[in-house]
């Protein structure tokens, strides 16, 4: 084993007040938060803005924090919450509530890097219920789907369900891209 | 299969590709708006503290500091009665009152009264909160981050390892709520030199921080690290080099070593996996555990030579027509159960705070009572328990003494973290007191196996273990639950430690476990067991053992008494299969040497090989030999062979093992049902049913 703090020890000491503790803990998870911002939201700024909101939110849930769980699912946790505040506000002025965030700016987003790929990446996400794409971006994250399950506390079967039901529709997109 | 999963992997390496760099300018806003707010969730919290550090602001401020520090009820009691008796005794209004006249309080009198004023503070004290500690905040924090960007990463790190002490975790909860409000008083003050120290720090630690997301990553492989850590042999998946390939070539390497195993857990992670309606892990399967999860009609050994009876089968390969299987069976003798010696038994049950589920403490007990049933008066039990301290719950009691057993596993709650090792010493110190003559002493450890406190390294728990298994104490290991199961840790406790593990998960499981086998899992009858076959080069050009991939020994283990290797209990039966290609065989994978020597044929073509064995009698410091030659005549594979071929074949389905070919769920169902015998538990038909499971998974 390597001589590192576990991030258990780190979010323990940053609940009782540790500084330091905390900016490691945020420092070492930060990147992992984004990437997975970006996959919920599929935009860049989305992504940054779900962001903001989590490191925003995350001193105060910090003392949700009870040790039970390992800290990334817990970080998990807490960046799905956002993740669900954050279309609920969407959702009052957008009308496109099962859209896949702000096309325009996703779209000129990725101009520069990756620009047929996320093409057929956001035209497959975006026809995907919430919870399938929740599902899918933990699953993504090389989540085990017991892991999963506990995040967005439902049942294992459910994970499973989903996945196979996402893969479905994913197989169904593929089709139809052959076909055209 | 391949077809199906690539849109999934086309989407994540897709995502991969996609995904932008995180952008360092809005990367560091983010650090420094988070660790703003955490400064400002801390600065609501201590103000009094803080405000030691600034003398000299004037007597004004000095009494709404006072009044802000005492917060107590006595205090705040105190100074009102002191102004009380001040405005009664000093002003012309108080004087009145007291000398009985009319009250007379004018409009004009109030400002005349200069101590009632801090009153007022004190019951609007949100005002004076935020006051202080804005004005805090901004000479403390530099002070702050000067620190940690001035220190090397090392420190760093330490400094991140510190613990403010806990009293104020409970005040925690109740001010969380009020954090918003306090958060956007504070969105302004921000000191601006809080950023560029933070930054300085963030750059300094990102070296560090690489090296530590490779630590994480590391610890979370799991199952795949739980085998190399166990496991002298190689990879076994490599295939650059002939020697660390599974398929071996009896010419170069004619011998092969294993220790036996008798645990079972692996079989019941999976069926516990795929009833939950998953594949499980590839790395969780052990094909030797599945095998023998399954009683087989063995010939028991007659008796006094050796402790156990030999048995082995040749018949070809379900998968592949042109190999043969070898199974090699050991029975152990059953000693005649009504005189056995006397059990000192020591339950270590794991109750820290991951034991609450349902299928973990609550189904442990439901287990241990079961076995209770079966205890014999002569026998006794204690129960240790840890979480975050180790604690004796029972001391050494009779089994006769049903009822106080039975509520002392009732009172266990679970609570706390994990003390693994505080548990283990006082566990093995208990059984050493119990300890008798002639009496068989065992732990029977109990957990999710997590072990977060004390000596938590894999290495360090079964160094200790390895050094206590020499006082004749075994140990066992039961698993529950999962989310946090550590079979690594499990795996390797009860291999050091002389026992089996096994995973419970229903109640069912723990009949068979700690009811059907009750005997064998306790009272041992053969130690270090040690297998090894040498192949006869004129007979097979090439060998695989199926399984046992965390049980292989060195060639030169075998002889060497030092070496640990597994415990045969009483009644069990071992069964270990290997995959041979005959010489000349079309199956054969290796070419032969165009200038190696050509075998010498000394060995009589009709002997496959030769199979030695070596055990210890129990508590025995040397071992004894027993040898034997395979050969084809007289061995008949009957349905106890088909079926734990079947096994074999279903192991490697799960693990993606690639010696199959085309042979698939439909022909290890076919094969598994057909050979399914008498089964008179059921257990046989669970498995064909396991099998329909894993096809229908496989196919999503």
């Amino acid at each position: 084993m390597r001589m590192t703090v576990s991030d258990e020890a780190l979010a323990q000491a940053a609940a009782n007040g540790d500084r330091q503790a905390f900016a490691s803990l945020l420092e070492r998870h930060y990147d992992r938060l984004f990437g997975f911002a970006y996959r919920l939201t599929g935009a860049r700024a989305e992504a940054q803005d779900l962001t903001q909101d989590i490191c925003a939110a995350l001193p105060a849930k910090l003392a949700t924090y009870r040790g039970q769980s390992k800290v990334t699912t817990w970080l998990y946790r807490v960046a799905v919450n956002a993740a669900h505040d954050r279309r609920r506000r969407m959702a009052t002025y957008m009308k496109a509530s099962d859209g896949w965030g702000d096309w325009e700016l996703a779209r000129q987003d990725e101009i520069s890097t990756g620009r047929e790929l996320s093409d057929w990446l956001t035209a497959a996400m975006s026809r995907l219920t919430h919870d399938l794409r929740d599902t899918l971006a933990l699953v993504l994250d090389d989540l085990t789907h017991a892991e999963v399950a506990s995040i967005l506390g439902v049942s294992e079967g459910t994970i499973s369900w989903r996945m196979s039901e996402a893969k479905k529709r994913l197989r169904a997109i593929r089709a139809e891209e052959e076909a055209s | 299969m391949t077809s199906q999963l690539d849109e999934f992997d086309d989407l994540k390496a897709a995502f991969a590709a996609v995904t932008p760099r995180v952008d360092p300018t809005v990367r560091a806003a983010h650090l420094a708006l988070a660790q703003e707010n955490f400064d400002a969730l801390q600065g609501s919290r201590q103000p009094a503290r803080l405000t030691l550090e600034r003398p000299g602001r004037g007597v004004f401020q000095g009494v709404i500091d006072m009044l802000n520090a005492i917060s107590t009820k006595g205090g705040l009691t105190i100074t009102t009665a002191l102004v009380a008796v001040g405005f009664l005794t000093l002003s012309p209004v108080g004087q009145s009152l007291w000398k009985g006249g009319a009250p007379v309080l004018t409009e004009n009198d109030l400002p005349q009264l200069p101590e009632t004023t801090p009153l007022a503070p004190v019951t609007d004290s949100p005002v004076i909160d935020s006051t202080v500690a804005n004005a805090t905040e901004a000479e403390t924090s530099p002070a702050v981050t000067d620190d940690a960007s001035g220190d090397a990463t090392a420190g760093l790190r330490e400094q991140a390892a510190t613990v403010v002490p806990g009293d104020m975790a409970p005040e925690m909860a109740e001010d969380s709520g009020a954090g918003g409000l306090v958060e956007q008083e504070f969105a302004s003050p921000v000191p601006p030199a809080m950023v560029p120290g933070e930054e300085q720090a963030l750059n300094r630690s990102f070296n560090l921080e690489s090296a530590e997301m490779d630590g994480i990553v590391l610890g979370e492989l799991g199952y795949a690290n739980a085998d190399a850590a166990i496991m002298p042999e190689p990879d076994t998946e490599a295939f650059a080099n002939a020697d660390t390939n599974p398929l071996k070539i009896t010419a170069e390497t004619p011998v092969s070593t294993f220790s036996i195993d008798v645990d079972t857990a692996s079989y019941a992670l999976v069926r516990q996996s795929l009833n939950a309606g998953q594949l499980p892990p590839a790395d969780a399967v052990r094909i030797e555990e599945m095998i023998n999860y399954f009683p087989y009609a063995y010939a028991a050994p007659d008796a006094a030579d050796a402790p156990f009876q030999p048995t082995v089968s040749v018949f070809t390969t379900p998968w592949n027509p042109d190999t043969q299987l070898i199974r090699i069976g050991l029975q152990g003798e059953m000693p005649a159960i009504a005189d056995r010696a006397p059990l000192n038994l020591v339950f270590l049950i794991d109750t820290s705070g991951s034991m609450e589920d349902a299928n973990k403490l609550p189904l442990l007990k439901q287990s241990f009572r079961l076995m209770l049933d079966n205890l014999r008066p002569e026998d006794h039990v204690a129960i240790v328990t840890y979480a975050g301290s180790a604690g004796l719950v029972l001391e050494s009691t009779p089994a006769s003494e049903r009822q106080t057993i039975l509520n002392a596993l009732q009172n266990l709650a679970a609570g706390g973290s994990t003390n693994g090792q505080g548990g283990l010493e006082q566990a093995y110190a208990v059984a050493a007191d119990m300890a008798g003559d002639g009496e068989v002493s065992r732990i029977i450890l109990a957990t999710d196996g997590d072990f977060n406190v004390g000596l938590s390294g894999t290495d360090q728990l079964t160094d200790y273990i390895a050094d206590k298994r020499d006082s004749g104490t075994y140990l066992s290991v039961l698993g529950f639950g999962r989310g946090n199961l550590d079979d690594a840790t499990m795996q390797a406790l009860a291999q050091n430690g002389n026992g089996t593990a096994a995973y419970i998960d229903t109640l069912s499981e723990a009949q068979k476990v700690l009811v059907d086998q009750l005997t064998g899992a306790l009272f041992p009858i053969a130690g270090d067991v040690k297998v090894q076959i040498e192949f006869n080069p004129a007979a097979i050009a090439e060998y695989r053992l199926i399984g046992y991939e965390t049980r292989a020994l060195n060639r030169e283990d075998f002889n060497n008494d030092a070496v640990d290797a597994g415990e045969l209990g009483a009644g069990h039966s071992v069964t270990a299969i290997y995959e041979v290609t005959p010489v000349g065989s079309p199956a054969q994978l290796s070419d032969p040497l165009r200038y190696g020597e050509a075998v010498a044929a000394a060995a009589p073509a009709d002997e496959l090989g030769f199979l030695k064995l070596r055990w210890k009698e129990p508590g025995a410091t040397t071992s004894q030999l027993m040898s034997t030659p395979i050969t084809l005549t007289g061995s008949v594979a009957g349905t106890d062979a088909q079926f734990a071929a079947a096994i074999a074949g279903f192991g490697q389905l799960l693990r993606g093992d690639q010696y199959l070919g085309d042979w698939g769920y439909d022909e290890a169902i076919a094969l598994a049902t057909a050979n399914r015998g008498e089964d008179p538990f059921g257990y046989r038909n669970e498995a064909v049913q396991l099998m329909r499971l894993a096809q229908s998974l496989s196919q999503n």
